[in-house]
C-alpha cells in the first residue's frame, strides 16, 4: 500500500512505530501533487516548508515527543491567513497579500504537528458552488476521467472547499481544512466522495480566516474517513478570545464516537427534502442510509421542518448582505491589489472593479441593494425574521429526534461548462446544506454510494447544536454501513 | 421592486465598484432575477417573529478593557500598496 492511500490514524501510527518518516511521507504527496497538478487543487504549494515541518516532526518522534497529528500532511483552504505564505481567497484583490498573523485554526494544527502542503484552491471568496470562480482558475475533480487535463467532461469537485476537497479524495492530502458559509464543505465532500463536516457555529474559531458572511462562516476538517474527521476536529475545535462567537466549552475526544453504538438514537426524515424533481438515486440513497441506520439499531422517524424551502432564498439575502460589509475593507489603501484613479473614489472603484470577479461583484451590488435605505426591510429584516423560523423548526424536531438524515447535494458532480448562465441553478446546489449554516447546526457528509454516472454520492447527518458527538457516532455507523471504498481514476 | 440599469450604477457607486457601462443592463437582469426568486419570502407570515441576527442568542462576551498588543507598525504596513514613511498613502483628497 502506498503511504499516500494510508488514513490519517493509519499514518500516525506508521509514524509512531518509525515504519517511515515524516520527511517519507511528505514527499509521498509532494510527489503525487506533481502528477496531480492538472487538477489545479492547490493556488499555491508549499514544498519547501511541508519538508522543513516533517523533519521538526521526525525529530519530536525521535525525542518522544510527537504531538496528537505530528507529521500529517494537510492542505489549508487558501481562505485560512497563514503567517508568511501568501494568503489569496483566490481572489485577484488578494492575489499579493501576505498576512503578518497565523488563523488560529491553522495555529492549533500546526502546534498538533501538521505538516502543509500547500493553500487549496477555492472560489473566490468561498463565493461559488463548483470551484469555478477561482481567479487562478477552476479545480478538475480527480474523478473526471484517467488524465482529468484531457477529459472529455471535466468535472466540478463542488465547492467552494473544491481545492481541499479534491486534494483529498486524490490522495495528496491526507486531510484538509475548508469553510462553510452555505455549504462549502458538504457539497464537496459529495461530489468528491469524501467526508467533511461542518461544525456548530462557535465550536471553531474564524479568526483570521478572510470573512465572507460572519454570522455563517464556520471552518471544519475535510478527510478520507469519519474517524479522521474526528481527530483533525478535536485539534482545530475550542475556545479563542480572538474570536467574538468563539464558544468557551470544553472539546470532547469525538474520536469516542467512532463506532460507538447508535442503539436507540432517533433519526429524523424531514419529509419537506424530498424537493420536486429530485433525482431518483438520490431518493433511493436516501432512503437505504435510513435502512443502514435502523439495521445499527437505531430508530427512524418523520419529521417535519416546515419552513425548509425558504431557506435558499433567506441566505441569498443575508450572506449578500453580510458579504457587501465585510469586502469593504478591500479598497486599495492597506493590502492587496491598488488600480490607480483620478481621486480617492475612483481609485476605490477602480480597485474594487478589477479586483473583484463576477460573482463577488453580483454578491457585493446584492449585498448592496437589500442594505440600502427603503429595501433594508423589506429583504434583509425579513430574512432574519425567516432565519429565525427556519431555526425554531430544527429546535422542534430535536425534541423528536437526536439526528437528522438528508441527502447532501441534489446532484452528483457537474461539468466545469454546465450551470454557469444562471445563477439562481448554482444556486440550488446548496439547497439541502443552506438550512443548518442559518440554524447554527454542525453536519456531516459522508460518502454513501454511486450515481449511475459512476460518480459519489453523499448522505448528510444533522445534529444539535454542539453535540458533534451524536454526528460522529451516526456518521460511523452510516459509514460502517455503506462501506464506499470507490476510489476516483486520479488517485 | 425592480432594478433598473441607473439603480445597478447607484448601488455600485455605493458599493465603490466600478461597473461599466456596457454590463450595467446585463447586471440588472440578473439581479432582478434573483430579487423574484427571493420574493418567496413575502408568502411567509413573519408579523409576530423577531429578526435572528446570530444564533448565539444573548449578547457578546465583554473582555477587559486594556491594551493586550501593540508596537506591530511594521507587520501593519507591510502590505501596503503604497506608503510614505510610516503612514499608508491615497490620491489627494484636498483640493
Amino acid at each position: 500500500m502506498s503511504l499516500t492511500d494510508l488514513s490519517i490514524i493509519e499514518a500516525r501510527a506508521g509514524l509512531a512505530a518509525k515504519n517511515f518518516s515524516a520527511v517519507e511521507l511528505a514527499e509521498a504527496h509532494l510527489k503525487g501533487m506533481d502528477k496531480a497538478r492538472a487538477l489545479n487543487a492547490f493556488i499555491t504549494e508549499t514544498p519547501e516548508l511541508a519538508l522543513k515541518q516533517a523533519k521538526e516532526s521526525d525529530a519530536r518522534y525521535a525525542s518522544g515527543k510527537a504531538s496528537d497529528l505530528d507529521g500529517i500532511p494537510i492542505a489549508v483552504k487558501d481562505l485560512f491567513c497563514t503567517k508568511g505564505v501568501r494568503t489569496t481567497a483566490a481572489s485577484h484583490i488578494l492575489d499579493n497579500f501576505i498576512p503578518a498573523y497565523e488563523s488560529t485554526v491553522t495555529q492549533k494544527l500546526f502546534g498538533a504537528g501538521t505538516v502543509m502542503l500547500g493553500k487549496a484552491n477555492l472560489d473566490e471568496f468561498a463565493m461559488g458552488s463548483s470551484n469555478t470562480t477561482s481567479h487562478f482558475g477552476p479545480v478538475i475533480s480527480p474523478w473526471s476521467g484517467p488524465d482529468p487535463a484531457k477529459a472529455a467532461r471535466k468535472l466540478v469537485p463542488g465547492g467552494s472547499s473544491g481545492g481541499s476537497a479534491a486534494a483529498v479524495a486524490a490522495r495528496i492530502a491526507m486531510g484538509a481544512t475548508g469553510t462553510e458559509t452555505g455549504g462549502s464543505i458538504r457539497q464537496p465532500a459529495s461530489l468528491c466522495g469524501i467526508v467533511g463536516i461542518k461544525t456548530s457555529y462557535g465550536l471553531c474559531s474564524r479568526f483570521g480566516i478572510v470573512a465572507f458572511a460572519s454570522s455563517l462562516d464556520q471552518p471544519g476538517p475535510m478527510t478520507r474517513s469519519v474517524a479522521d474527521a474526528a481527530l483533525l476536529l478535536r485539534v482545530m475545535a475550542g475556545f479563542d478570545e480572538k474570536d467574538s462567537t468563539s464558544v468557551d466549552k470544553p472539546v470532547p475526544d469525538y474520536s469516542a464516537g467512532i463506532g460507538a453504538s447508535v442503539k436507540g438514537l432517533k433519526i429524523g426524515i424531514p419529509r419537506e427534502y424530498r424537493i420536486d424533481g429530485m433525482a431518483q438515486e438520490i431518493d433511493t440513497l436516501w432512503q437505504k442510509g435510513a435502512a443502514m441506520l435502523k439495521d445499527a439499531g437505531a430508530e427512524i422517524i418523520e419529521i417535519g421542518l416546515p419552513h425548509t424551502k425558504y431557506a435558499l432564498a433567506v441566505y441569498y439575502i443575508i450572506a449578500p448582505a453580510e458579504a457587501s460589509s465585510n469586502l469593504a475593507r478591500y479598497d486599495g489603501v492597506r493590502f492587496g491589489l491598488r488600480v490607480a484613479g483620478g481621486n480617492l473614489n475612483e481609485m476605490y472603484e477602480n480597485t474594487r472593479g478589477e479586483g473583484f470577479g463576477k460573482e463577488t461583484r453580483r454578491r457585493i451590488l446584492m449585498g448592496t441593494y437589500v442594505l440600502s435605505a427603503g429595501y433594508y426591510d423589506a429583504y434583509y429584516i425579513k430574512a432574519q425574521k425567516v432565519r429565525r423560523l427556519i431555526r425554531d423548526d430544527f429546535t422542534k424536531a430535536f425534541e423528536k429526534c437526536d439526528a437528522i438524515l438528508t441527502p447532501t447535494a441534489p446532484s452528483t458532480a457537474f461539468a466545469i461548462d454546465e450551470k454557469q448562465d444562471d445563477p439562481i441553478q448554482m444556486y440550488l446546489n446548496d439547497v439541502f446544506t443552506v438550512p443548518v449554516n442559518l440554524a447554527g447546526l454542525p453536519g456531516i457528509s459522508v460518502p454513501v454510494g454511486l450515481g449511475a454516472d459512476g460518480l459519489p454520492l453523499g448522505l448528510q447527518l444533522i445534529s444539535r447544536a454542539f453535540d458533534e458527538m451524536t454526528l460522529f457516532k451516526t456518521a460511523s455507523a452510516l459509514e460502517k454501513a455503506a462501506g464506499f471504498n470507490h476510489k476516483p481514476f486520479t488517485a | 421592486m425592480s432594478i433598473d440599469p441607473k439603480t445597478v450604477a447607484r448601488i455600485a457607486h455605493l458599493a465603490r465598484l466600478k461597473v461599466p457601462e456596457a454590463e450595467q443592463k446585463s447586471l440588472a437582469g440578473e439581479l432582478n432575477k434573483i430579487l423574484d426568486w427571493v420574493a418567496q419570502l413575502d408568502e411567509v407570515d413573519t408579523a409576530n417573529v423577531e429578526p435572528l441576527a446570530s444564533v448565539h442568542d444573548g449578547t457578546l462576551r465583554m473582555r477587559a478593557d486594556v491594551v493586550n498588543d501593540g508596537n506591530k507598525m511594521d507587520a501593519i504596513l507591510a502590505n501596503a500598496p503604497a506608503k510614505t514613511g510610516d503612514f499608508f498613502t491615497v490620491p489627494k483628497v484636498i483640493e
